[in-house]
């Protein structure tokens, strides 16, 4: 029994690292597709050499976030045979053909897409090249489409049914499963997170190159230009976020309002007769503590919650933890009598929730003044240098929100992998060492360090050549070969 | 055993055919980072040789593995974790190979540069040898409990059987990779790739050999299927021998590459065919898994068959279109100018 905590525990951090490094890159892929596809449309309709520049500068990045999360999405498929196993064969039915339609209908398509982009600039007709980027970008968003339409399975099983006699979950309806709510409020959610990332990752670093450049350089207009494509698409971003993001929310009360309770820090309910008209106040503080699952301390704004969670200045029907963890065990007590508890971790979630609606936010007021200040008759952006540094460290705010956004979602799914279907702890592959685990999660950690860091490293270093930059330093005259090669051929 | 299983245990050998006959000259190009480039004109020939397709080449080894979930998820699940450390070995290949290709061209020294260029060479080597040596543990018995888990170390796997198999795996996928090189690349790569053919052959008949003698001692498919094994392992060798000829006698290319690829496809259909009706196959014969007590609903399976019939073609439609795109041969003296 103690081996096997530790390999679950080992098998739900790894899951955890390889997920939260993997979404890094799928945000940040999808999102730059946008970015380009959008630049390079430009071109061919403006005709202007600019913005095809534009789109091969920031298309190098794009490329680089693609092999990223290309290599890193293939732990994430390997994983559930190779960790989860008992969940793969007990779901596997209705899981496993979500992962395979991805591959089949999107993944290749992107895949071919991307080569075919890269390398054929001087081969085909703008019009023609452009739509390569086109569709590597659609495939890629119609890829997330499956691989939500899998997750929102976990959250929210649907048409299914199960076999007593294989032990399993199989698919009844295929049609169930993609008109699954959680998936319509997940997928455009996701999709539309990947606009900010990439809106402001473009926009950051071209800022951090304006605060380089000196002045007059002919770049200047090029990073501007970039800067207010990225910001648009960056802003549509959140704009869309914010809206699917609080339906999102909304639902979480029907569906999954364990998760709710605790994203919102509510551990007693506040449906009793008497409050029921009246308003609900938001807490923008709160600590509960993990042993009793009390709220110790809390900062409450009046009317917030009732606006939220009721969309009305009164009412709402705010379920707490406590009152739920009792509903839960008695609806699943007898099935499920393994599962100690139904909490989830209420201090990660009700923060992870702040962190990644407060920096929503802030990118939506920085979005909109950092497009005001960019206006094309305008230099003040090149003159407000502490504006050009927020805007620079805002790059890496994307990653922060759709990491807290996903630390939400998996664990407020708490104890379940599928959520009232199968818990956690029976889910793990038996099979596997602990060892095995350990060694596996020490050097993915590794390897995400490394690969993480280089993508930096190179970022930053395409960035200082920038644009207009030859790549000829690989024909370097320190090839030790060198002299080798022009021996033969002389 | 419906005629749907027996379908999709057939499409799933087909997708691992096709990565293998794909990806093998993408594993055999990357192999000659190491054993077959002289200076950086070669490698950057050899990088455009692969460029624009090894990444769709690898989707064949998503779509195989994501379609072995979805149509057996209870081989999926035994196998996966079952060779939990042989499995971790060819992600960690395919993770750096992957970056590596993209990686090499940002960095500011040639030194930099090869290091992601040995990493490039020493990645197409594990992936191979390690799938070879998983596909070869398949099928000759491993500890399945009644459930169908898999307990097993490392070096449980590593038997004479399955070192020849990786071996073997690896050499065709370095042959392969030779006679695409001769296809798509002139210059000095070219007259190399020749010359290491005409000795390579050989060592991969003998490997061959080897193999089949391996074959009668560590599986029951020459005891139970004799014939068919036996039809199977002469149209190796006999796709071996008229690659050679043609190579080093006839001078050819573009058959010579087809052949290569070949080989390596009736690799599959020998395992494929030796396995059916099982997928994998136990020490303890009553705990083997087959096709009827690890594959989805007929539901699922159905839902599937419509989906490959509709997307298949359209994928190999545009895939082909890409490798006729990328026709032209590369001057490996000319690539950088």
């Amino acid at each position: 029994m103690v081996t096997l905590v530790g390999i679950l525990d080992l098998a739900r951090f790894q899951f955890a690292m390889t997920t939260i490094f993997h979404f890094f890159f799928v945000p940040m892929s999808i999102g730059l597709g946008v970015v380009v596809s959008v630049m390079e449309t430009i071109y061919v309709i403006k005709k202007d050499e600019m913005y095809k520049k534009m789109a091969q500068f920031w298309g190098k990045i794009f490329i680089l976030s693609f092999a990223v999360g290309v290599v890193t999405g293939l732990i994430q498929e390997f994983q559930f045979g190779m960790n989860w196993s008992e969940y793969s064969r007990y779901v596997g039915d209705i899981f496993g053909s979500l992962l395979a339609i991805e591959a089949l209908v999107a993944f290749f398509a992107e895949s071919t897409f991307i080569g075919l982009w890269s390398f054929t600039w001087d081969r085909f007709k703008p019009g023609v090249h452009v739509l390569f980027i086109w569709i590597t970008t659609i495939g890629s968003a119609i890829s997330s489409l499956w691989i939500l339409a899998a997750n929102s399975f976990m959250q929210n099983p649907v048409g299914y049914a199960i076999d007593n006699h294989m032990g399993r979950a199989e698919l009844k309806s295929f049609g169930a499963l993609l008109s699954n709510r959680q998936l319509w409020v997940e997928f455009p959610h996701v999709v539309i997170g990947t606009f900010v990332t990439a809106g402001f990752l473009v926009a950051g670093m071209s800022a951090f190159k304006l605060l380089k450049l000196k002045k007059a350089h002919p770049e200047i207009k090029f990073f501007r230009r970039s800067m207010n494509v990225a910001l648009i698409i960056g802003l549509i971003g959140v704009a869309g976020a914010l809206v699917t993001g609080d339906q999102h929310a909304f639902d979480l009360q029907s569906m999954q309002p364990m998760k709710y309770a605790a994203m919102e820090g509510v551990d007693k309910s506040i449906t009793s007769s008497e409050r029921k008209d009246k308003a609900q106040p938001w807490s923008l503080i709160s600590v509960t503590n993990p042993d009793t699952h009390k709220v110790i301390a809390h900062i409450e704004i009046p009317y917030v919650l009732s606006i939220l969670g009721n969309h009305s200045l009164t009412g709402g029907n705010t379920v707490g933890t406590t009152e739920l963890e009792k509903e839960f065990q008695q609806k699943y007590g007898k099935t499920h009598s393994d599962i100690k508890d139904y909490y989830v971790p209420e201090n990660t979630l009700f923060y992870s929730f702040r962190v990644m609606a407060m920096g929503a936010g802030g990118l939506l007021m920085l979005g909109v003044v950092a497009l005001w200040m960019n206006r094309r008759k305008s230099k003040l952006i090149l003159t407000q240098r502490w504006f050009l540094w927020i805007l620079g460290v805002a790059t890496f705010v994307p990653f922060i929100i759709n990491t807290a956004g996903w630390l939400v979602t998996e664990l407020g799914r708490y104890p379940w992998v599928v959520y009232g279907l199968m818990p956690i702890s029976s889910a793990v592959s038996p099979n596997v060492s602990a060892m095995s685990l350990l060694i596996s999660n020490i050097v993915y950690f590794l390897t995400f360090a490394t690969l993480g860091g280089v993508m930096v490293w190179i970022s930053r270093r395409a960035l200082h050549a920038g644009p207009y930059a030859e790549e000829e330093e690989v024909e370097s005259p320190s090839d030790p070969y060198d002299h080798l090669a022009k021996g033969v051929e002389a | 055993m419906t005629i749907l299983e027996i379908l999709w245990f057939t499409l799933i050998g087909i997708l691992w055919a096709g990565f293998f006959f794909l990806e093998g000259f993408d594993f055999g190009v990357g192999m000659q980072f190491a054993f077959n480039a002289r200076d950086q004109k070669d490698r950057e020939a050899l990088y455009q040789a692969i460029g624009p397709n090894w990444d769709a080449n690898e989707v064949w080894l998503v779509t195989a593995g994501g379609a072995t979930f979805a149509a057996f998820p209870a081989w999926y699940a035994s196998l996966f974790s079952g060779f939990y450390l042989m499995l971790f070995i060819v992600l960690l290949g395919l993770i750096y190979r992957g970056v590596s290709f993209e990686f090499r061209e940002h960095m500011p020294t040639i030194q930099g540069t090869h290091i992601w260029e040995r990493l490039i060479a020493l990645t197409s080597f594990l992936v191979p040898f390690f799938l070879g040596m998983i596909f070869t543990a398949m099928v000759s018995g491993t500890p399945i409990d009644a459930h169908g888990n898999l307990s097993a170390g490392f070096f449980d796997y590593v038997t004479p059987f399955t070192l020849v198999g990786g071996i073997a795996v690896t050499l065709m996928s370095y042959i392969h990779g030779l006679n695409y090189s001769r296809l798509r690349i002139d210059g000095n790569v070219r007259v190399r790739a020749s010359s290491q053919l005409k000795y390579l052959y050989p060592v991969l008949l003998a490997g061959e050999a080897l193999f089949a003698i391996l074959l009668f001692f560590y599986t029951d498919f020459l005891q139970t299927k004799t014939l068919l094994t036996l039809i199977i392992l002469v149209v190796i060798v006999l796709t071996t021998v008229i690659g050679w000829f043609l190579t080093v006698k006839k001078q050819l290319e573009a058959l010579p590459f087809v052949l290569s690829g070949l080989t390596l496809v009736e690799v599959v259909v020998l395992l494929f065919v030796g396995l059916f009706p099982r997928v994998m196959v136990a020490n303890n014969p009553l705990y083997n898994l087959d096709i009827m007590n690890t594959s989805s609903s007929p539901y699922t399976l159905k839902l599937m068959t419509i989906v490959v019939i509709t997307a298949l073609p359209v994928t190999l439609g545009y895939q082909i279109w890409s490798f006729w795109v990328f026709r032209k041969r590369i001057v490996s003296h000319k690539v950088v100018e």
